[in-house]
């Protein structure tokens, strides 16, 4: 059961990094369009300004 | 005439230098809009920074303050091809924001937790029927421990302190059988872990938590959902004022930003924006949003005028007056706020589930407990399994039972172009018997429309291309019969009488009798004759009298006859005189109608209805209507409504049809069944699993299994209200809704409704 001392943490340290992750998305307000997120992939004018 | 238009009240300024707008915009619904108006924006001098947001339709806009203004950016739009409008962002949107943003960090806290927890709860349930050592499953329950009870602390607030303000206030509500058990389940595992025992609850509760979450945050989402669009509505629709400043220059501010004391100019054609006094000028105003009556009534200085009645004739200058100080206001605020405190009682059903849930839930748990000391089980055992009992009948199904089927219904009203204003409307929509109409914009379109039945086709082209250089609201009904959209040139319009020009070469006008050299008006062609109005033309000599009705709802036949097919009663209140109320009953079929109604006697009618058993939904639209909307048990707006009328309204629909009211009453019923079903399902998990509880059977597996399935099972129950048809009574009643048109079939759509048609659209778009 010595597994268990790096294995447990290591679920932890995860689940918190995607917590943290979550609680970022939700500061920087990325939550506040997703339709637009979803159309703004669309349009390729950047590859011309290249 | 140029006045410029004052924003200043929109926009933001945080640092000196900058500021910002945010814009609502119209006809934005693809990638393209994104990129045109981001693009066609950041073009401008100045700009910096624009950001379309799609979800909300609304742009915002910063950039230096001396390189550009607001205005500017408007006229850019609107030479790009969108029009957009000022939005005031609210404060309670601003608290909704908040209050949305704070469900989902619980919710994502109590996620987090659930999974961890259930992590080690699997192993330790595997480990329980194999080789676990005591050390172990120790550890394992510390360290639940240690994850769920920050994690509870931080996700049960909502719980917790909507639990404590019912209990201060002596009542109870769903949250505190919710927060008693969490808080007992909790509290329970902590000391079994500290004894080294075999079972905790920790899974358990967090992941209550977590369900009871997501309940409340779609419930959330739907009224924020809602409230965002009625609020682009509201600013598409906003109505701007001509001001005079202090050295008596004109200025276009929005209507919203009109203080007491304003002096303000109100132009032939226009709405009047707020309550006032006439200082000066006289002329007709169209009241039919204010009383339902039809006919303008002549006003002169020294009147009272109210918000939402049309100028008709004579430009008026008015003192805006302080907010319900007139008397008619004040007499609608009165009766509003009695009949609000009236409907205010009203229970709704999860509440009603509530009441009677949490103390059957608190007696069976503290029986159980007493059961077994009587059984002589020790203390400890039987505090266990009354905590057993308390977290199995924790009500996370009905929690979730009733929000869910909310969106769902919400949702499907919002395609059939209804808004709702808050969840429980369903609940009382569903529970309706009879359906109280309005006359005036409710039953009939809020334009009239020319009756031209019996006009030579040539002289109503001659006619209504003239009228298309009037403002008068008579002229623009009769304006839309024009094929040709081209207006004469050298109309001019004589305020207060009406317009007049040449017309291939002989002379020609269009107003009243007496502009067009009637002396008096004849009995036919009295301007109070029935239902209509008339306006008069002569050319070439030749008068012509033309009747402009008021216009049924195309479906309104329709729909009134397949509500009457449910048996439902209908009765019509109208402020309107009789002699037009008559007719638009008798074409209806609909024998119960009052006309000449006061507000004071619409609540009157509507409370007799209510005493005597009914539940009774109102619809209307007028300021009259307002007090009898707040005192039906559920009403209906439709979206050209007064803004008090309005912010009354439960739910608001759009467009010409009167088909929404039909399709919120049938959405309602299959929601409300649904909902009965859920409250069911609920209860028959609760009477397989409570005795399995009672018995102290129920290990921390148990528990979260059949948590879990119940849960899944009442939300799958709710989406299945998105599936079938949208309940249609067309094929039930065999007929189109299209079936009778009254008069004049052929007036274009896009014109009579132009800002239904775009609403319509952004609609759709939102979906």
């Amino acid at each position: 059961m010595n597994v268990l001392i790096y294995l447990v943490p290591m679920a932890l340290l995860l689940g918190l990094t995607g917590l943290l992750g979550f609680m970022w998305t939700l500061r920087t307000n990325q939550y506040d369009d997703l339709d637009g997120a979803a159309l703004r992939i669309l349009p390729d004018d950047d590859i011309d300004a290249e | 005439m140029i006045e410029a238009l004052d924003l200043s009240n929109f926009v933001e300024r945080s640092e000196p230098g900058r500021a910002h707008i945010t814009l609502a915009v119209e006809a934005v619904n693809c990638a393209g809009c994104i990129r045109k108006i981001e693009n066609g924006l950041q073009k401008l001098p100045g700009i910096i920074d624009v950001r379309l947001n799609f979800t909300q339709r609304r742009v915002a806009v910063e950039w230096h303050d001396r390189e550009t203004s607001a205005e500017r950016i408007i006229a850019a739009l609107k030479q790009i091809g969108y029009s957009a409008h000022p939005f005031a962002p609210e404060r309670i949107a601003a608290e909704d924001k908040h209050e949305t943003k704070g469900l989902l960090r619980c919710l994502a806290v109590a996620g987090f937790a659930a999974m961890n927890v259930m992590l080690l709860s699997v192993s330790l349930w595997a480990g329980n029927v194999s080789d676990m050592t005591q050390e172990t499953r120790d550890l394992f329950h510390w360290l639940s421990a240690l994850i769920a009870l920050p994690a509870a602390a931080y996700a049960g607030q909502p719980f917790f302190k909507s639990a404590w303000r019912a209990i201060r206030t002596r009542q109870l509500n769903m949250d505190v059988p919710i927060t008693v058990g969490v808080t007992l389940a909790l509290a329970l595992s902590l000391y079994e872990t500290a004894t080294h025992a075999i079972h905790a609850y920790f899974d358990s509760a967090i992941m209550l938590l977590f369900f009871l979450l997501c309940g409340r945050y779609l419930d959330q989402a739907m009224r924020q959902r809602t409230r965002r669009f009625a609020g682009n509505l509201a600013s598409f629709k906003a109505e701007f004022a001509h001001r005079f400043g202090p050295r008596g220059e004109l200025t276009r501010v929005p209507a919203s930003v009109l203080q007491s004391n304003d002096i303000i100019l109100v132009q032939p054609g226009e709405a009047v924006p707020a309550d006032g006094m006439i200082m000066s000028g006289r002329s007709e105003v169209d009241q039919s949003l204010v009383t339902g009556e039809t006919i303008p009534q002549p006003v002169v200085s020294g009147m009272t005028i109210y918000a939402g009645a049309i100028n008709c004739s004579g430009a008026l200058t008015i003192k805006v007056a302080a907010a319900g100080s007139s008397t008619l206001l004040q007499e609608i605020e009165r009766l509003l706020l009695r009949a609000t405190e009236a409907k205010s009682r009203t229970v709704r059903l999860a509440d009603r589930a509530a009441r009677l849930y949490a103390p059957v839930v608190h007696l069976t748990a503290a029986a159980t407990a007493l059961g077994w000391l009587l059984a002589g089980a020790s203390f400890h055992d039987a505090v266990v399994t009354a905590v057993a009992v308390l977290i199995i009948t924790c009500p996370c199904a009905i929690a979730l039972a009733i929000p869910t089927v909310q969106m769902v219904g919400a949702g499907r009203l919002f395609r059939a172009s209804i808004i709702l204003n808050s969840g429980d409307v369903i609940e009382r929509l569903a529970s309706v018997d009879t359906v109280v109409f309005d006359k005036t914009g409710t039953l009939t379109l809020p334009e009239g429309v020319a009756d031209v039945s019996s006009i030579d086709p040539d002289v109503l082209e001659r006619a209504a291309r003239l009228a298309l250089s009037s403002h008068h609201p008579l002229a623009t009904a009769l304006a839309r019969c024009a094929r040709e959209r081209i207006p004469y040139a050298g109309v001019v319009e004589e305020s207060g009488s009406g317009v007049h020009g040449n017309i291939e070469g002989q002379e020609a006008r269009l107003g009243s009798a007496l502009f067009c050299g009637l002396a008096e008006p004849s009995p036919q062609t009295n301007a109070t004759n029935g239902a209509a109005s008339t306006i008069f033309f002569t050319h070439a000599g030749h008068v012509t009298a033309i009747p402009i009705r008021q216009r049924l709802r195309p479906d309104a036949p329709t729909v009134v006859r397949a509500l009457m097919a449910r048996s439902f009663d209908l009765i019509i209140l109208s402020g309107d005189r009789s002699k037009a109320v008559e007719p638009a009953a008798k074409q209806l079929g609909i024998t119960q109608w009052h006309a000449g109604l006061s507000p004071a006697e619409k609540i009157a009618a509507i409370e007799n209805l209510k005493s005597g058993g009914r539940r009774v939904l109102m619809v209307g639209d007028g300021l009259n209507d307002a007090p009898a909307l707040a005192a039906a048990t559920v009403s209906l707006s439709p979206i050209t409504a007064a803004q008090l009328t309005q912010a009354r309204a439960d739910a608001l629909f759009l467009g010409e049809h009167l088909v929404p009211v039909w399709d919120a009453i049938a959405v309602s019923r299959r929601a409300r069944s649904l909902m009965q079903q859920n409250l069911g399902l609920a209860i028959v998990y609760n009477a397989l699993a409570v005795p399995i509880a009672v018995a102290g059977m129920v290990t921390p597996l148990i528990a979260a299994a059949a948590m879990s399935g119940s849960s899944i099972l009442v939300t799958l129950n709710a989406l299945r209200g998105r599936l079938g048809r949208r309940p249609d009574f067309v094929h039930e009643t065999g007929s189109s809704p299209q079936a009778k048109v009254p008069i004049a079939e052929d007036v274009p759509k896009d014109l009579v409704l132009k800002d239904v048609a775009v609403t319509r659209d952004q609609l759709e778009c939102v979906q």
